[in-house]
């Protein structure tokens, strides 16, 4: 049967058609739906793991024990689960293991545009990469195959323009296995320096086997056309190419992006006038042609910043652009925003109306720091604002503890907020945490966590109780306030911020989003009472405006009814 | 068949990816090559946000890019401005008359462009504008703005009206099929008075 399919969906596809029994994630933009679609899956065992470290080590248990596995990330993902992968380089497999990897360039939804080939690299381990969502499925099974024939983790890349275009696949059935026993082996399984040191010349010899695959296997084919240019691309860039040149030019089209092929590169260089490496990115394929010495022109021409596109690549060639008609009126730009009746908001209003430091961290929250409110100073990565503000308050020997706190997501303190946290209380810094509980993982589309009580099919499983897990961490201080109370919220703050030892706010509402969520009717603005303050606009509600007559008004099909507003006007002019 | 490109552009939580489904749907059900690109994650929460259709006998690229599309179906009329450069230089847009203000409208730090459609009909750029926010809630949803749009764009094709029902009807989910055709068929049957 075929159907139209995001690559996400049909890597899960693949999953599935190779008797994958387990996959445990961590969700993040552009991976998400590789996990939430194989959990469709009644045969594959699916659940969100806290972080993708420990997503990574389920999956290497369960290979452990005998069965095809996998894990998704998205790039930054990867580098919480670069520990694991390391080792498992050296130590491989049992059941097949597939570590899906999900780029950014262009930076849609993310906080950096890494490059996730660099791990396959310095992991020494292979590395697919697929076109479309037909290869997708193709290459998620064919990384099963490549894992147990040569005994390695294997890596399937996508990026954004992959992971979320849909494409037509053709369906399989699926080739259900029998586990594969378990053998004590310590000499392959236990990474002492002793057994190390013997596994590493073993990882340099695969690398030169799995080298000698890539220049037979069929997933890295030539495409002969005009031989006056040659091109050498992979992923997505193959596509804009073919788009750009069709049959007009030779590619080498490179569905393995690590390790490279070597006689493959050099006998394709020998069949055209001049080569080009069009890759997203970093110059890795460039710099693997350069060391096996055949002349290419790459990232001299090619930006290493952000997507590409058949247009962006015709540009470089000096190909002749499309006519077009474009507005000459300045439009204003419409940025991502939180939500009507976002329960963040009401604490972000606070802290900003406080005029305090923010720290932030990653997820729907990281909103909080666009206008009007501006109420987040810095952020990096997942965990880092409880981390980091122990080190600020360390940095300022104590003088800033008054006037600076974190923001952290219940998923992300799951993630690794809670050794941040630990760290606050072991260390003695008198820290402030802040987390937002919206009950949910937000940003990428509503998954479950440990805090929410359900797992990933949805199903009641264990409640980690966050007040709890905070107190066994050493705080004393934990409170619990709402956000849609702004009064609750401010005296919660201040009390905190001059307490004489670490404290947790748990600013606690589910995500207005939730179907369990249910919307109140709108508020109304009483026209008589408003007098134009404009005070209700410093809170940043996208259901509230100013009409033409200077008053407030609530757009009704916006308007969720959370009602913070009526508690922010001096005039009571805003009402049930 | 030389590629074609349909531009969907809205605010997020419009429902832009229920409409590139429908269109996928519906150009695969006819046996074409087809790719979707969408836009997933942060900047669907309110901000602008951009599906890109490309259907045809092999399709390569999954964006479409300036000058490429045949179509830009929108949503709003802010963001129809937004990707006008897009169209080829024969393009339509078809787009809602419907005004959401940007944050930065809302906050006073912009204003909202209120003759950008005509701006852009003078520049010779053929629009059909609908209001397609009163057949939505007609319909039983203000939500289904995209598929009245979806509506009107139907007359452009020449597949039949029976066919994007039964695309529609694979697309939805089974509670929201009635209200769906409704506003599907208002959207077909709507002429600018």
């Amino acid at each position: 049967m075929k159907e139209l399919m995001i690559g996400n969906a049909a890597v899960a596809r693949g999953l599935y058609e190779a008797g994958c029994e387990v996959v445990s994630s961590y969700p993040g933009t552009p991976s998400t739906e590789i996990t939430e679609f194989a959990a469709n899956y009644d045969d594959i065992y699916c659940e969100w793991a806290p972080n993708e470290k420990v997503a990574l080590e389920t999956a290497y248990g369960a290979s452990l024990g005998g069965v095809r596995s996998a894990c998704a990330m998205k790039h930054v993902g990867l580098n919480v689960a670069a520990d694991p992968l390391f080792t498992l380089s050296y130590t491989g497999v049992n059941g097949g293991l597939v570590v899906c990897v999900a780029d950014d360039p262009g930076m849609h939804s993310s906080q950096n545009e890494q490059d996730s080939r660099h791990y396959a690299v310095g992991a020494k381990i292979p590395m697919l990469e697929p076109s479309d969502s037909a290869e997708c499925k193709e290459f998620a099974k064919l990384a099963f195959e490549i894992s147990e024939q040569y005994d390695v983790p294997c890596m399937l890349r996508v990026c954004t323009r992959i992971a979320h275009a849909q494409s037509v696949v053709e369906q399989e059935d699926r080739i259900n296995r029998e586990r594969k026993p378990y053998e004590k082996n310590p000499a392959k399984n236990l990474m002492s320096p002793a057994n190390a040191i013997a596994k590493h010349p073993l990882v340099e010899e695969r690398l030169k086997k799995l080298t000698e695959y890539a220049e037979t296997s069929p997933v890295n084919r030539t495409e002969l056309g005009g031989t006056e240019i040659g091109i050498i691309t992979s992923g997505a860039c193959y596509q804009y190419c073919k788009e750009v040149f069709g049959d007009k030019v030779s590619i080498l089209k490179l569905g393995m992006v690590h390790p490279l092929p070597v006689k493959k590169i050099i006998e394709f260089a020998g069949k055209v006038d001049k080569l080009y490496v069009v890759e997203e990115l970093d110059g890795v394929i460039e710099s693997h042609c350069r060391n096996i010495g055949v002349e290419v022109i790459g990232k001299e021409l090619f930006t290493p910043l952000g997507e590409y596109s058949q247009k962006s690549i015709a540009a470089v060639f000096g190909l002749p652009e499309n006519e077009t008609v474009t507005s000459d009126t300045a439009l204003p730009v419409r940025p991502p925003v939180m939500c009507s009746g976002c329960p963040h908001r009401g604490m972000f209003y606070v802290l900003s109306k406080n005029k305090l430091t923010v720290l932030g961290d990653i997820g729907c929250y990281t909103l909080g720091s666009a206008p009007p409110l501006n109420a987040m100073d810095a952020n990096l990565c997942m965990g880092a604002s409880v981390s980091g503000l122990h080190g600020f308050n360390k940095a300022t020997k104590g003088d800033s503890e008054q006037k600076t706190v974190c923001v952290i997501g219940d998923s992300t303190f799951m993630h690794s907020g809670m050794t941040g946290l630990c760290n606050i209380a072991y260390n003695d810094s008198n820290s402030t945490v802040i987390i937002l509980d919206n009950s949910i993982t937000g940003m990428t589309g509503h998954q479950h966590n440990p805090t929410t009580g359900y797992n990933i099919k949805g199903d009641p499983a264990t409640k980690v109780d966050l007040e709890a897990l905070c107190h066994a961490l050493g705080i004393n201080r934990v409170t619990v306030v709402d956000p849609y109370d702004l009064e609750e919220c401010e005296k919660a703050v201040m009390e905190e911020l001059n307490a004489a030892e670490p404290s947790v706010i748990i600013s606690r509402r589910p995500c207005v989003l939730l179907k369990s969520v249910k919307a109140k009717p709108p508020v109304k603005v009483d026209n008589d009472k408003c007098r134009s303050c404009k005070r209700c606009m410093k809170f940043g509600c996208p259901a509230i405006h100013i009409n033409e007559n200077g008053k407030a008004e609530i757009d009704t099909t916006l308007c969720v009814g959370c009602g913070v507003c009526k508690q922010m006007c001096p005039f009571d002019a805003i009402q049930d | 068949m030389e590629t074609k490109g349909i531009v969907i552009a809205g605010v997020g939580g419009q429902g832009s990816l229920l409409a590139s489904k429908l269109l996928g749907r519906v150009l695969a059900n006819e046996g074409y090559d087809i790719k979707v690109s969408e836009v997933h994650g942060m900047s669907q929460r309110g901000g602008s946000v951009i599906t890109y259709v490309r259907y045809g006998d092999k399709v390569y690229s999954p964006v479409v890019q300036s000058g490429e599309a045949d179509y830009l179906i929108s949503f709003e009329k802010l963001e129809a401005a937004r990707y006008a450069h897009l169209l080829k230089k024969d393009g339509i847009i078809i787009t809602n008359t419907q005004r959401i203000d940007p944050m930065p409208v809302i906050t006073g730090a912009a204003e909202y462009p209120v003759d950008i459609l005509d701006e852009l009909k003078t520049k010779g750029v053929h629009i059909e504008a609908i209001d397609a926010l009163t057949p939505a809630i007609q319909a039983g949803s203000a939500k289904a703005v995209n598929i009245v749009l979806m509506g009107q764009l139907a007359k452009h094709f020449h597949i039949d009206y029976d066919k994007w029902i039964s695309a529609l009807e694979q697309t939805v989910k089974p509670q929201f099929v009635e209200m769906n055709k409704t506003a599907f068929k208002l959207g077909y049957d709507y002429t600018d008075n």
